[in-house]
């Protein structure tokens, strides 16, 4: 219940920032403009380019716009306010509560997506339909495993902006770090160019890494490339690297704790 | 006069102290810098592997759109570097420093455009040089070309130095609206870094004459590869860039002052 109300509390938060939400809206339209025609100029010459057709393609586009924000995949989210407190010393508060301190900040993460899909992911994706011809989900198990695979989503990157916000106990600024985790993202996660359109041996090896989740495998769910056993084989991948990740997460923490005690904040 | 005279120095001792601040960190610093690098690198990349699938994109190769690419990342590099910062100007709206910054005997502007400046970019800036020189390499130089090349870089810059600041402003309004800016800034960088001839008539009609992109690079760079311009505008187009930026700036600076001048402290 606690971590509902963590999750409640950071959405309001992020919404008594109109003007944001409003000028970023605006902003992922822009990007979903000049990404559709640049697709469709592709897929005019290649039709059939990584499996998809140019509806799927300009699809795409729309739902990367719509998903930026609410998988944080330049980063950013809760893990930036970890990342000051560690800065300032604030974090030795955050350690003395009774509660784990990674499901507060991942509770808050995932208010903080809620949040930013409802408005800069519907935004987008409203004013994609109304322009250009776009595919829906073909079905309720379509839709709905696109949802399962999009909160996987979220917690997949919360877990990697989380290792890098820790990398503040050593390096006190997670500045470099996280620009570089920012394109890593944004480069594996399809958000640069999908991923199926990668020539092999990249687009296997960008399929399998922990990035695929933020955007090509929801977006795989959406478009009906993925049905029956293998969605479930998408969502397990999403949940195997969740596993891994927050465990180290999870390693990194604990280090870094008997790192703050020694220091004294 | 003395005011005009004296804000380019003024400038430089602001980013000099920024400049040391960010060494304070060297660690963070390189990475920032190496990192801005890949993230406009990779950007390239992108583009690359489009041409794994085909072999033109609305009729222009791989190394006609690194020139495009290079010649607008170069510009927007360069003015990110030197005003960027005035995208923060909501950031000093909502924290009440604007008005610390009024009492200083130095312009707000070059306050505004030199704090927290950013010596990691350039990371994006050398990137786009390195795509711009492979770019140009079977380009026939001719002393005509090299000169409208040049004149490509300033007034590219000037166009983009515009739109900072000129998008920026609506932030006097919306303290919290700096992403606005972002559509114009690097959108129209991204727009840019794909021949125009992806756009339907209309969009690119009014990137010329609206919203005045097409100026950045697409014009010089058809005469620098001796392109007809596909959608019949006439060629001495090519030419007009530095006029464009000079017009630009000048709304610029109207929208900066309309701004200043509707500020009133938040009180905070």
């Amino acid at each position: 219940m606690l971590y509902v109300a963590v999750a409640t509390r950071t959405f309001r938060r992020y919404s008594t920032y109109v003007g944001a939400t409003v000028a970023g809206i605006f902003t992922n339209s822009v990007f979903g403009l000049i990404y559709s025609y640049a697709y469709s100029a592709l897929w005019d010459q290649r039709p059939d380019a990584g499996g998809y057709d140019s509806i799927d393609a300009v699809t795409y586009v729309w739902l990367g716009q719509a998903l930026l924000m609410t998988v944080a995949t330049w980063g950013g989210g809760t893990t930036d306010d970890l990342a000051e407190r560690i800065r300032t010393g604030d974090v030795a508060i955050d350690l003395y509560r009774p509660v784990g301190i990674m499901g507060w900040y991942l509770a808050g993460d995932l208010g903080r997506a809620s949040y930013h899909l409802i408005t800069r992911g519907v935004g987008p994706t409203i004013l994609g339909y109304l322009l250009f011809d776009i595919r829906l989900p073909g079905g309720p198990v379509a839709a709905i495993g696109f949802l399962l695979s999009l909160v996987l989503a979220v917690v997949t990157s919360f877990a990697i902006r989380w290792l890098v916000a820790c990398s503040t106990f050593w390096l006190l600024d997670q500045g470099g770090l996280r620009m570089m985790a920012g394109a890593l993202a944004l480069f594996f996660s399809g958000m640069a160019l999908p991923l199926v359109i990668f020539p092999e041996p990249w687009r296997s090896i960008a399929l399998a890494l922990p990035w695929a989740s933020y955007l090509q495998t929801p977006a795989d769910i959406w478009l009906g490339k993925r049905e029956g056993l293998d969605l479930l084989a998408a969502l397990a991948l999403q949940g195997v690297w969740i596993v891994i990740l927050l465990g180290i997460g999870q390693v990194v923490l604990s280090a870094a704790t008997r790192k703050v005690v020694v220091q004294g904040g | 006069m003395g005011i005009v005279r004296d804000a380019p120095r003024q400038y430089a001792w602001i980013a000099l102290m920024w400049i040391r601040a960010a060494l304070a960190y060297p660690a963070s610093f390189w990475i920032m810098t190496v990192s801005s690098a890949i993230i406009t690198g990779l950007d390239f990349v992108g583009i690359a592997i489009m041409f794994a699938t085909v072999d033109t994109l609305g009729a222009f190769g791989l190394r006609e759109i690194a020139l495009l690419y290079g010649a607008s990342g170069f510009a927007l590099g360069l003015a990110d570097m030197a005003i960027g910062s005035v995208e923060q100007i909501g950031q000093h709206v909502r924290t009440g420093s604007l008005d610390t910054m009024m009492t200083r005997p130095v312009p707000l502007l070059v306050q505004v455009c030199a704090d927290k400046f950013a010596l990691r970019r350039l990371g994006r800036i050398s990137q786009s040089v390195i795509v711009f020189a492979w770019a140009g390499l079977p380009v026939d130089w001719t002393p005509a070309r090299a000169a409208v090349a040049l004149m490509m870089v300033v007034a590219g810059f000037g166009i983009f130095f515009s739109f900072f600041v000129a998008f920026s402003c609506i932030q006097f309004w919306t303290a919290d609206a700096s992403e606005f800016a972002n559509a114009f800034t690097y959108g129209g960088n991204t727009m840019t870094q794909y021949p125009l001839t992806i756009f339907p008539r209309d969009v690119v009609v009014s990137l010329t004459f609206l919203l005045p992109v097409a100026f950045v690079n697409w014009y010089p760079c058809l005469f620098i590869l001796g392109r007809e311009d596909p959608f019949g505008m006439p060629s001495w187009f090519a030419f007009l860039s530095p006029v464009v930026a000079v017009g630009l700036l000048a709304v610029s600076a109207l929208a900066w002052r309309t701004g200043v001048r509707h500020y009133t402290s938040t009180g905070s």
